[in-house]
């Protein structure tokens, strides 16, 4: 039984409202990419790989070392995990799906092959989002709300490269 | 205390873009591919509402503004990068974490991916730092700085050309 989904432009308010009270009560824009890098960084030290050589991981005194963690954005990202959850089981939205249906029409039900995909894509993103300074989050979200040039180039390179890819992905094979 | 405010940031915003319905392979992608508005529709709206906002109570002096320094060769170049893996993936860093919540495993093989991503980051940061980053360098500046003009004036067009869009949306069904 699925409950009537939110209308967007209610959720977009609560959202921007989220936004602004997370900036009064705790100083913090909202932003996710950099966590990855981060988590990355933990991920080398415990595997004893001195992290200290690669220079993202020193500069500006540590901020994307694993000394940085835990803080504001990893709870933040594990956060939305456990809302989404706490949500999905509530209104029985909650599912496990290997491969999702839009994906299964076009390319098939091997959950290995979208598990490849999707890996490789989070890996291409993560590196995109890091040399690009943020993610849809941290600069279109946080970015545009304050107006940033930075912002405006970042969100509309992401627009297009996931536009022309998406298209690509799903082009019609038989023309 | 800050890792409590991050954590309860982070169920609320989960909560709602849960109920919203678009923590989904199918609406993510639907968005990419232009044929369901949805995301687009959630994202500007609290993009506007957002710039309301911050913009009001930074002029009210409660706030600060944290705006990310401008590199057109990096956010070119990334953001063209982190648009393909956008699309293969089909979640957003942020969106992957509720997708994740949602059951969907294959966001945790794309989180899986970001980690691995992260690590090759770091080791061609020194080469992107020196032939990418460096290009168009401008610093943390806004468009009311560089338009010249009063940030209210910005916000009130965006905020236009946004419910104009949103009309359009409407009009053809997205």
């Amino acid at each position: 039984m699925k409950n009537k989904t939110l209308n967007p432009y209610i959720a977009g308010v609560l959202v921007g409202i989220l936004l602004v009270l997370s900036v009064i009560v705790a100083g913090k824009y909202l932003g996710a990419s950099t966590t990855f890098a981060r988590g990355a960084s933990v991920i080398e030290k415990t595997l004893g790989i001195d992290y200290s050589k690669f220079e993202y991981f020193t500069t500006k005194k540590g901020k994307y070392g694993p000394d940085s963690l835990p803080n504001w954005q990893l709870m933040y990202v594990i956060g939305i995990a456990i809302g989404a959850f706490i949500a999905s089981i509530l209104s029985g939205d909650f599912k496990v799906q290997s491969v999702p249906d839009m994906w299964k029409d076009k390319f098939g039900s091997s959950s290995v092959k979208r598990g490849i995909v999707a890996f490789t894509g989070g890996a291409i993103g993560l590196i995109g989002a890091r040399l690009a300074g943020g993610c849809p989050t941290g600069h279109g979200l946080s970015g545009l709300s304050q107006l940033a040039v930075s912002g405006y180039i970042a969100l509309a390179f992401f627009v297009i490269g996931a536009v022309v890819t998406a298209k690509l992905l799903y082009a019609d094979r038989r023309r | 205390m800050s890792l409590a405010y991050g954590l309860i940031t982070g169920i609320l915003f989960g909560l709602i873009l849960q109920r919203s319905g678009i923590l989904n392979y199918e609406k993510q992608v639907g968005a990419l591919r232009l044929v369901d508005m949805t995301v687009f529709k959630l994202m500007l709206t609290a993009i506007v509402v957002g710039s309301i906002g911050i913009y009001l109570f930074k002029d009210l002096g409660v706030i600060t503004l944290s705006l990310k320094a401008t590199s057109i060769g990096a956010q070119v170049v990334g953001g063209l990068v982190f648009g393909v893996g956008w699309a293969l993936l089909g979640y957003c860093p942020g969106i992957s974490a509720g997708a994740l919540g949602e059951g969907h495993v294959d966001a945790f093989w794309g989180i899986l991916g970001m980690l691995f991503g992260g690590v090759v980051y770091a080791i061609i940061y020194p080469a992107m730092k020196k032939y990418i980053i460096s290009i168009g360098q401008f610093g943390k500046i806004s468009l009311p700085q560089i338009l010249g003009i009063n940030h209210w004036i910005v916000i009130i067009t965006i905020g236009v050309l946004t419910a104009l869009l949103f009309v359009y949306f409407e009009k053809k069904g997205l």
